[in-house]
C-alpha cells in the first residue's frame, strides 16, 4: 500500500494546482482520453463475444471442447511484450495477412481485445454452469422464442457477472502497456496511451507529470474495484432473496 | 441450426484474436531455419536477461506464496479491524496499471522519495537495481495464492482444524496436518499463476530496471534495436514457458475440483 500512497503524495507536491496543470497538460489529456475509449471499446466487444464463448463453452457439446477451454486463458499466461511483438509482426507491413494496422489506434485495440479476452468469459461461465436450464425449458414450453428465452431468462442471471467482466477487462485495459507499447508507435496525440505516457515522463525525468497520470489511473482503479464489489454484493443479495 | 452458427462465432473469434498470433511467433522465430533461433538465445544478453528474470521469480513466489496463505487465512479464519479493507485491496494489484505500480516504487526509493534516504545513506541501491524488480514483481503477482485459498478454505469449513484442536494439535500441527494437505492443490494453482506473472511481467518492470535486463525487457530492447531473431527467440521462449503453465492448469484443475 505504502508505495501507492507515495505516488498520491508525490503528485500532491506543487499542490493542487500543480497537480491539476500536469493532468491537464494536453498531451496527458490526450492519452488519458485515448485509454479510456478504447478501453470501453474492447471490453465492449469482448463482453459480446466473451459472453457467446462462455454459452458455446457450457451449453454446447463439440470435440476439442475442453481445449478451447484452456486455450482462453492463454492471454494471462503470454507474457504481453510478447503479445505485442506478434500483434505487431502480424499487423506490420510485412504481414503475412496483409493487414497493416500497425502504429495506428485499431493496433492498440487489437492488443487490448487480446489481452482483455478472459475476463467475461471466465465470470460468465461459472454463472452459466450454476443456471438450470428448468426456467429455460418452461418459458420455451410456453411458447417464448429462443430470442425471448436469452432476453428474459439467461440474460438478467448472467448480468452481474458480464458487468464485473466488464469492469475488470476495462480495468486492465487501461493501463495496459506491454502489449501496446510495440504496436502503438507512441506517436503523442495520436497513439500514445496513458501508461505509455506516464513511462516517458519517467524516462525524461518529469516526476510530477508522470506521479499526477499515475493517480487518475490508480483513482480508476479504485473505481473499478468498487464497482466490481458492488455488483458481486447485488448479485448475492439477489441469491439470497 | 443456430447452435452451430453460435459455435462458429466463438471458435472464428478465439481463432483470429488468440491462435493467429500464437502460430505467428513460431512462424517467426523459425522462419529463417533453427540455426538463427539457437544463436540468438544463446548469446550472452540473453542469458543474463533470462538470469535475472528466473532469479527475481524464484525470489518473489516463495515470498508471495507464504504472504497469500497467511492473508488468506486471516481473511477466511480470524476477525479483526479493516479485515473489509484487506479483502477489498488484496484484489488492487489486478485493477492497478503496472506502470502505476512501478512509478510509486520509483517515487518511493527514488531521489526525494521517502525511503530514498536510509537505503542510499547505507549504501544500498535499490531503484535501478535488482531489490526495486523484485519488489516490483511481488507487487503485482501478490492476490494470485491468496485468491485461489480463500474459496477453497471457506469450502472446507473449520471442523477438522477444530477437532484436531480438541485432540490437543497446537496451532503449528492443526496448519501443517489438517489446513495445508487440504488446500495443497489451491496453493499450487496459486503458484502457477504467480509464476506465470512473474515471469512475463512488463510494466512495472520497464519503469524501475534502469540498466538491468529480464527477458521480456529484452524482447523491446532487441526490437528498437532491429534485432529481429533476438526479439523472437526470446519471444518463442516465453511463449513456451506460458504453454507450459497453460497446461500445469489444466492438469491441476480437476484435481482443485475434487478438493
Amino acid at each position: 500500500m505504502l508505495p501507492l500512497a507515495a505516488v498520491v503524495a508525490a503528485s500532491g507536491e506543487d499542490g493542487w494546482s500543480g497537480f491539476w496543470s500536469a493532468v491537464s497538460n494536453p498531451e496527458a489529456v490526450a492519452a488519458l482520453k485515448l485509454s479510456v475509449v478504447v478501453a470501453i471499446l474492447a471490453a465492449l466487444v469482448n463482453a459480446v463475444f466473451g459472453t457467446i464463448t462462455a454459452w458455446v463453452l457450457v451449453r454446447d457439446r463439440f470435440p476439442g471442447r475442453s481445449v478451447v477451454n484452456s486455450v482462453i486463458d492463454l492471454p494471462f499466461a503470454l507474457p504481453t511484450i510478447v503479445a505485442g511483438l506478434v500483434l505487431l509482426a502480424l499487423y506490420s507491413p510485412s504481414s503475412p495477412i496483409g493487414v497493416h494496422l500497425a502504429f495506428t489506434r485499431w493496433a492498440i485495440f487489437m492488443a487490448l481485445l487480446f489481452v482483455t479476452l478472459p475476463f467475461v468469459v471466465r465470470t460468465v461461465q461459472p454463472v452459466l454452469l450454476e443456471l438450470e436450464t428448468e426456467m429455460e425449458e418452461a418459458a420455451r414450453s410456453l411458447g417464448a422464442s429462443e430470442l425471448t428465452v436469452f432476453r428474459r431468462i439467461v440474460l438478467p442471471n448472467i448480468m452481474p457477472g458480464i458487468l464485473s467482466g466488464i469492469a475488470l477487462a476495462f480495468a486492465r485495459a487501461v493501463g495496459e502497456i506491454g502489449s501496446v507499447v510495440l504496436i502503438s508507435g507512441n506517436n503523442p496525440f495520436h497513439t500514445e496511451v496513458a501508461s505509455v505516457y506516464v513511462l516517458n515522463q519517467v524516462h525524461s525525468g518529469q516526476r510530477a507529470a508522470a506521479a499526477a497520470v499515475a493517480v487518475v489511473l490508480l483513482a480508476i482503479s479504485f473505481g473499478i474495484l468498487l464497482i466490481v464489489g458492488g455488483v458481486r454484493r447485488l448479485a448475492t443479495r439477489h441469491e439470497y432473496a | 441450426m443456430r447452435r452451430l452458427g453460435l459455435r462458429g462465432v466463438a471458435l472464428g473469434y478465439l481463432a483470429v484474436v488468440l491462435l493467429g498470433p500464437l502460430a505467428m511467433i513460431f512462424w517467426k522465430t523459425f522462419e529463417h531455419g533453427f540455426g538463427p533461433f539457437w544463436d540468438s538465445v544463446t548469446t550472452p544478453e540473453t542469458l543474463t536477461a533470462f538470469k535475472n528474470t528466473l532469479l527475481i521469480t524464484s525470489i518473489a513466489v516463495p515470498l508471495n506464496t507464504v504472504f497469500g496463505i497467511v492473508c488468506a487465512l486471516a481473511i477466511v479464519r480470524r476477525r479483526f479491524p479493516g479485515k473489509g479493507l484487506v479483502n477489498a485491496f488484496i484484489d488492487l494489484p489486478l485493477a492497478v496499471s503496472p506502470v502505476v505500480v512501478g512509478v510509486s516504487l520509483f517515487l518511493l526509493y527514488g531521489r526525494g522519495g521517502w525511503f530514498y534516504g536510509p537505503f542510499a545513506d547505507n549504501g544500498i541501491e535499490i531503484l535501478f537495481a535488482l531489490p526495486a524488480m523484485v519488489i516490483a514483481t511481488m507487487f503485482v503477482s501478490l492476490p494470485f495464492v491468496a485468491r485461489e485459498v480463500v474459496p477453497t478454505l471457506r469450502e472446507i469449513g473449520e471442523d477438522q482444524e477444530q477437532a484436531a484442536h480438541t485432540l490437543g494439535a497446537s496451532g503449528w500441527q492443526t496448519f501443517w496436518r489438517i489446513t495445508l494437505p487440504s488446500i495443497r492443490w489451491a496453493v499450487i494453482y496459486g503458484v502457477v499463476l504467480t509464476t506465470a506473472r512473474c515471469l512475463g511481467e512488463y510494466g512495472a518492470v520497464a519503469v524501475v530496471h534502469g540498466y538491468k535486463m529480464t527477458a521480456t525487457l529484452q524482447v523491446q530492447d532487441y526490437y528498437e534495436n532491429f534485432n529481429q531473431s533476438g526479439a523472437y527467440g526470446v519471444s518463442l521462449m516465453l511463449a513456451v514457458m506460458a504453454v507450459i503453465v497453460l497446461v500445469t492448469m489444466i492438469l491441476i484443475k480437476p484435481r482443485e475440483v475434487q478438493g
